[in-house]
């Protein structure tokens, strides 16, 4: 069985999914960008105690799972989500729904995704895809990230879904329930709520592991990496923050880029609040993260290594930070109209 | 990112499929855009590999040498840590730490074996001697 079901390719695989589950109930009208945004995709955190192959987790987006649950919710769309602890009742539920003419998001693990180059697969566990059908053993599969749509073996699906270290899915399953109807009045509310809840995330979260202060941190915790960890740690450390700020998909800066796309298409159902001039501010942002990548490269690529390379290194960080706040307090001081 | 600076370099991924970024047009006007790959990004994951093909060199002699069972190398290979694969195999950790002895190992059960090759995806006779197939 296949299910009426238009594969849209996106940037990044969360907002990709909910935006492509939700094409249908907003006929359309919620892109990627829209679905980022509603969802207060933008974060910033340095989470030094939580290890991935070896160095620290810094993460560009929000948690897994927030997008699509923050968007759906803002936007009046009831949802249903589940996870199992067997796999035939995961696999019987998929079924259920795909029987009920149900596209399904899945979360899964990256690393045993067949259609992935190797040098793409470690155990990441919260990517996202949809399936949309079945045709004799095989899952119909739309995944954001790629052009084409996949197919995989039912058991291929289940170990992927399966998958098993940190964030594990446990056959984590959901779509928004059918027959919701987005009017443009609930979309205004619904971005206005997102940029509400983005300002708070990226400026008031207390601590200085996340947001504008979180960047600002670790552009101060970079400069000292060289002394305390060495050289080769250190281009270990700068090669995976590049590695998670370049997340497959996103292109460079890439989620700063997202949500400048965001307050552009915003400005068409909000005009007056001046959300393309702040969008040029997101963009400026992004193009830093870029440059940071560039000097980053250099120094893991061997080519320039002193301390004053990483002085300048933590300085982009600190650059960004102020930039990233710059845009974040003019959202927060918007009167809409 | 204006849309003539969207990189090109061809990564693996870009050999699969090209990848969708946000960039801006001559009038400032966001639109998705697909690019092949970036050189910073690849290096980026260039570093990361080269950090584990040395560690999966160190296992293999490891294992050679006797010192320690297969299971340490295709743990390398598959970028696993005994959480992991205690995850996948069922095994307690501490089961694990014990079959990483060479004559613990060397007395497991072809059924313990299967758990293993099951959560690397290789044959039991590939996880004895060590051999690689595919990707």
């Amino acid at each position: 069985m296949k299910i009426e079901f238009e594969h849209r390719q996106s940037a990044h695989c969360e907002s990709g999914v909910t935006s492509n589950l939700l094409s249908i109930s907003s006929g359309g009208k919620i892109t990627e960008p829209l679905a980022f945004g509603i969802g207060a995709g933008l974060f910033f955190a340095y989470i030094p105690f939580i290890k991935v192959n070896n160095g620290p987790a810094i993460a560009f987006r929000t948690f897994p799972g927030y997008i699509f649950n923050r968007t759906s919710k803002s936007l009046g769309i009831p949802v249903v989500s589940k996870k199992f602890s067997s796999k035939e009742k995961a696999e019987a539920y998929l079924n259920e729904c795909l029987d009920n003419g149900n596209p399904v998001g899945c979360q899964v693990g990256v690393y045993y995704l067949p259609y992935f180059p190797r040098e793409y697969r470690f155990h990441f566990n919260a990517h996202n895809l949809i399936v949309y059908g079945k045709e004799g053993d095989n899952y119909l599969i739309s995944d954001p990230i790629m052009e084409t749509t996949n197919i995989m073996s039912s058991y291929e699906l289940e170990r992927v879904r399966f998958a098993k270290g940190a964030l594990a899915p446990k056959g984590h399953i959901y779509y928004p329930k059918k027959g919701a109807i987005i009017t443009d009045d609930t979309l205004r509310q619904a971005i206005k709520n997102g940029i509400k809840k983005n300002v708070y995330n990226m400026l008031s979260i207390p601590g200085s592991f996340a947001g504008v202060s979180g960047i600002k941190n670790t552009g101060n915790k970079i400069k000292k990496w060289r002394d305390k960890l060495g050289i080769e740690k250190s281009r270990l450390y700068l090669a995976q923050m590049v590695r998670m700020q370049e997340e497959i998909g996103t292109g460079g800066g890439g989620f700063r880029y997202i949500y400048g796309a965001f307050l552009q298409e915003a400005d068409a159902y909000l005009p007056g609040n001046q959300l393309p001039e702040i969008s040029v501010i997101f963009t400026e942002a992004g193009d830093m993260w870029r440059n940071a990548a560039v000097h980053a490269a250099g120094i893991y690529k061997g080519r320039i290594g002193s301390q004053e390379d990483f002085n300048i290194m933590g300085d982009y960080l600190l650059e960004i930070a102020e930039v990233e706040k710059k845009a974040f307090e003019t959202l927060k001081k918007i009167k809409w109209q | 990112m204006k849309k003539d600076e969207i990189p090109q370099d061809v990564s693996a991924l870009g050999k699969i499929t090209k990848e969708v970024c946000y960039a801006t047009d001559s009038s400032g006007k966001y639109n998705a855009e697909l690019s092949s790959g970036w050189d910073v990004k690849i290096k980026a994951l260039d570093v990361a590999w080269e950090g584990i093909d040395k560690r999966i060199a160190a296992a293999k002699q490891q294992v050679l040498d006797n010192n320690v069972s297969p299971l340490l190398f295709f743990m390398e290979y598959r970028l696993m840590d005994t959480g992991i694969l205690a995850g996948y195999t069922g095994f307690w950790k501490w089961q694990i730490k014990r079959h990483l002895n060479p004559k613990v190992f060397n007395k497991l059960s072809n059924k313990q074996l299967q758990k293993y090759a099951e959560a690397f995806n290789i044959k039991v006779e590939d996880l004895k001697s060590m051999t690689v197939h595919e990707d």
